[in-house]
């Protein structure tokens, strides 16, 4: 019964559909279309994935339309009304300067995307160059490059960010590239390891007797596979990354007054955290969102792109 | 066209060292299909890793279409002499499309035409174009082990190294195969040398025969003689009984050779 | 011996609900068994292997195992309770898989692990356990039984890992033994001396087995019958010497399709499906 189901459902399907997930693609566009569609297919099932992926992309409109949304500049003081409770005209409250906190949120989106999309770029290529050069080179090469990634790896994370922000002086860059800079360690790792498990399969000792070179077999072979892997991990990770650069911002050193990012929107509220609980509570609720929604993207691209699901 | 003189060669280090092949010498002819029979452990297949540039640590002497191999391989030597591997899920990559695959050692050795030969080569391992597109996971064991035929066939080498080729795959499928390697054979008067665990394969598509244990070559012999069971040595007598299927006498009298 | 057969299976059935729709892997497969040994050969995804393991139940999720009748020396198995059916797959049935490094635990001795498997089946001293193991292991023709008893799996070979598995599997002294492809990751001559020690076992225990295996020559001179399965079904089944006049074209054609060493032809015909293989129903087996 189900069966036949399936199959008058099939039938039914649009002929786009068809088209896509059809076996015998004639061409490389059709192809890769296909495979994308069938990961979508996957994602899609999975409910929280999708919600994660819904806030992700919500942080992104926000991000974009920051002027069009605030009510208000986000820099714009009324000491006049300085610190009132969540209501109309402020929704959601004002601060010790009386900036609206709504306002300030919404372009503070555009910082954390920034923190973000920067580390986002930076430290999982880097990982992930040393990682499958160490994995696939293996000897001294590999020797000589895990022992700087253990280095890197036996300090607290936080703690070599806020020494490399003390070299290098606070601002929301140097935040940026201290949190870089202390994240790479863990991709250079899980791609030593992906490496490590396909460097003797047949597929690479194939493509050393097609006389391809060692650069070849690393970026067109192994790369492509220990991508999927370090993608799940970096969106689980940037949680943690937006943690780190509100951590800094909250300690002083990474955004600077009066730009509106969260962590520091939170330090500026922790002297009336009691009183005035919505001051610091906002953005933390913000973070609170935003990371919670990265983390399930995570989760749901785990189940599409991890090779192990296959 | 291969010529293999004292060939050695050894795993691990210091007192882990285990001699996988032990003075291995043998000649296998241009036009001709060689196999190398043993059982696991034997070396057969240490021996064909060996001439194909794999493994790199022998020692002994290795010529390939007449001319010495050292064991690290210039680029070109690849277009003379290639192999393929036992298992078709292993041996394509999993994320690369046949045409991927394909276009791969025509974008290595700089050859013109990759449409062209890519066409040329699906069809001679009868897939045709229609799987040009496809994804390894799209294509049944016997369709992945013709991709893996047609990317080593695509550089037109002279020799091709076969790994059991056709073992990881069901009878029927293995019967395609076999016919299939050998029409190339004919076609491109390939040198083929052919590893396996079952008599009846190589019988099949050789000529000569080597019969491997422990690393050591036990003897030579025609496929005829096989065939008629004139087999010299007790080790290759006792193979044949083995692959005539169980009987409870025969497992009996099996002992192991040193 | 009594007048009931050791097993009894009618229409089998083991599906797959997934997102296409189910997926039938067994498709009612009947046969009954006393004591002998019965082979099940077929090639890749025809249900070979899932016949074997949804005797005891051993399908993986999602899949779903029903039959008109499943019974074990006339129990049926098929309501029999998760606790009464561990009892069963310890001492009644027992199953060897093809590879012994997955079923065998890493961190324990084997010997231990052998002699934990009798002594969860009977009450007896770890004493009387350990004496029992060292004679299964001695039954299994290893020859240093008290050496290798102290081993770890990971420091044995491949053949001798399997023997421990079969001891381990026998030492409860099981009714009925099903073994899938229990020796095709093993060389020839070690594969042949394993199924001595399974024949002898069957020989001396009147033991029944089903034997699944892909290998068509290997079942037919180690069986005593045979069923040979396409796509979920059982397209014929036959006396294990009769295999050479099997009429089925399938069996045919997979018989034609095996190189020979004593048949000097060379292009090996091959096979074509016929869609009416899947819906044919097995001929009735000649009368023995």
């Amino acid at each position: 019964m189900r069966d036949k189901a399936a199959v008058t459902m099939s039938d039914a399907s649009p002929p786009w559909r068809a088209w896509l997930t059809t076996d015998t693609p004639q061409s490389r566009l059709q192809a890769r279309l296909g495979r994308a569609w069938t990961g979508w297919r996957t994602f899609r099932r999975n409910r929280l994935a999708m919600a994660g992926l819904l806030i992700v992309l919500a942080l992104v409109v926000v991000a974009a339309l920051a002027p069009l949304l605030a009510p208000h500049h986000p820099y714009e003081q009324d000491l006049a009304n300085r610190l009132l409770a969540p209501g109309p005209g402020h929704w959601l409250g004002t601060d010790s300067f009386g900036r609206d906190i709504l306002s300030r949120l919404l372009y503070g989106a555009r910082l954390t995307l920034m923190i973000v999309a920067l580390v986002a770029v930076t430290a999982p290529v880097v990982g992930l160059l040393i990682g499958t050069v160490a994995g696939y080179l293996g000897g001294w090469t590999d020797a000589a490059l895990m022992r700087v990634t253990d280095i890197f790896l036996a300090f607290p994370k936080l703690i070599l960010a806020l020494a490399f922000v003390a070299a290098l002086g606070p601002g929301i860059e140097n935040a940026v590239i201290a949190i870089a800079i202390t994240s790479w360690p863990p991709y250079a790792r899980i791609a030593r390891a992906e490496t490590l498990t396909v460097r003797h399969a047949d597929f690479i000792s194939a493509a050393r007797l097609q006389g391809a070179s060692s650069l070849r077999i690393i970026l067109g072979h192994i790369m492509p596979l220990c991508v999927a892997s370090l993608v799940v991990r970096v969106t689980l990770d940037m949680a943690g990354v937006i943690l780190t650069a509100a951590g800094l911002g909250f300690l002083g050193l990474g955004a600077q007054p009066p730009l509106p990012e969260w962590g520091a929107m939170i330090a500026a509220g922790r002297q009336n955290v009691l009183e005035q609980w919505w001051v610091a509570a906002m953005p933390g609720f913000a973070i609170f969102i935003v990371s919670l929604g990265f983390n399930l993207l995570g989760d749901g691209l785990r189940d599409v792109l991890d090779p192990k699901g296959d | 066209m291969i010529r293999v003189e004292d060939l050695r060669v050894a795993f691990g280090q210091d007192a882990n060292r285990v001699t996988a092949v032990d003075g291995v010498s043998l000649t296998v002819r241009e036009g001709e299909c060689f196999g190398l029979v043993g059982e696991s452990g034997s070396g057969k297949s240490t021996v064909l890793r060996a001439v194909s540039g794999l493994n790199h640590d022998w020692t002994g002497r290795v010529s390939v279409a007449g001319a010495d191999q050292s064991p690290r391989r210039a680029k070109g030597f690849f277009k003379t002499c290639q192999m393929v591997f036992q298992d078709p899920y292993g041996s394509l990559h999993p994320r690369h499309s046949v045409d991927r695959i394909l276009a791969e050692p025509v974008a290595i050795h700089g050859l013109d035409d990759a449409d062209g030969r890519i066409d040329r080569a699906l069809r001679e391992v009868g897939l045709g174009p229609s799987f040009r597109f496809r994804y390894p996971h799209q294509l049944s064991g016997g369709q992945r082990q013709r991709v893996a035929i047609a990317r080593a066939l695509i550089l037109e080498p002279r020799v091709l190294l076969l790994d059991e080729p056709t073992s990881a795959l069901d009878v029927s499928v293995q019967a395609e195969i076999l016919n299939l390697l050998r029409r190339l054979r004919a076609a491109h008067g390939l040198t083929m040398v052919l590893v396996s665990h079952n008599l009846a394969v190589v019988a099949n598509l050789c000529d000569r025969l080597a019969v491997m244990n422990r690393g050591r070559l036990v003897e030579e012999l025609t496929v005829d003689a096989l065939r008629h069971g004139d087999a010299r040595q007790p080790y290759t007598q006792q193979l044949l009984r083995a692959s005539q299927g169980y009987d409870r006498a025969t497992a009996e009298s099996f002992r192991d050779f040193a | 011996m009594s007048d009931q057969p050791l097993l009894e299976v009618s229409n089998l059935r083991v599906a797959f609900p997934t997102r296409q729709g189910v997926t039938e892997a067994v498709r009612g497969v009947s046969f009954t068994l006393g004591r002998e040994k019965l082979g099940i050969v077929g090639e890749s995804g025809s249900g070979k292997s899932m016949t074997g393991r949804s005797i005891l139940r051993l399908v993986p999720p999602p899949g779903i195992v029903t039959a008109d009748r499943l019974a074990f020396r006339g129990e049926d198995l098929r309501d029999a309770s998760e606790k009464r059916l561990r009892a069963i797959r310890g001492s009644g049935i027992a199953m060897v898989m093809q590879d012994p490094k997955f079923s065998l635990n890493p961190v324990m001795t084997v010997g231990r692990q052998i002699a934990e498997a009798y002594r969860v089946h009977s009450k007896a001293s770890a004493r009387e356990a350990k004496r029992r193991a060292l004679e299964m292991l001695e039954a299994v023709r290893i020859r240093d039984p008290e050496r290798v008893y102290d081993r770890y799996p990971h420091e044995v070979s491949g053949g001798m890992g399997q023997r421990i598995m079969i001891a381990m599997m026998l030492i409860p002294n099981p009714d009925l033994l099903i073994a899938d492809e229990p020796t095709s990751a093993l060389d020839v001559t070690v594969q042949m001396q394993i199924l001595a020690i399974l024949d002898d076992l069957c020989g001396q225990r009147g033991m029944g087995m089903i034997f699944v295996s892909h290998d068509l020559n290997l079942v037919a001179s180690f069986c005593d019958r045979i069923l040979i399965m396409y796509a979920g079904r059982v397209v014929e089944s036959c006396p294990a010497s009769e295999l050479r006049d099997a009429r089925h074209p399938y069996t045919r054609g997979l018989l034609d399709s095996l190189p020979r060493l004593d048949d000097p032809r060379r292009d090996l015909p091959v096979l074509t499906r016929d869609p009416a293989w899947l819906t044919d129903d097995a001929p009735p087996e000649k009368a023995r």
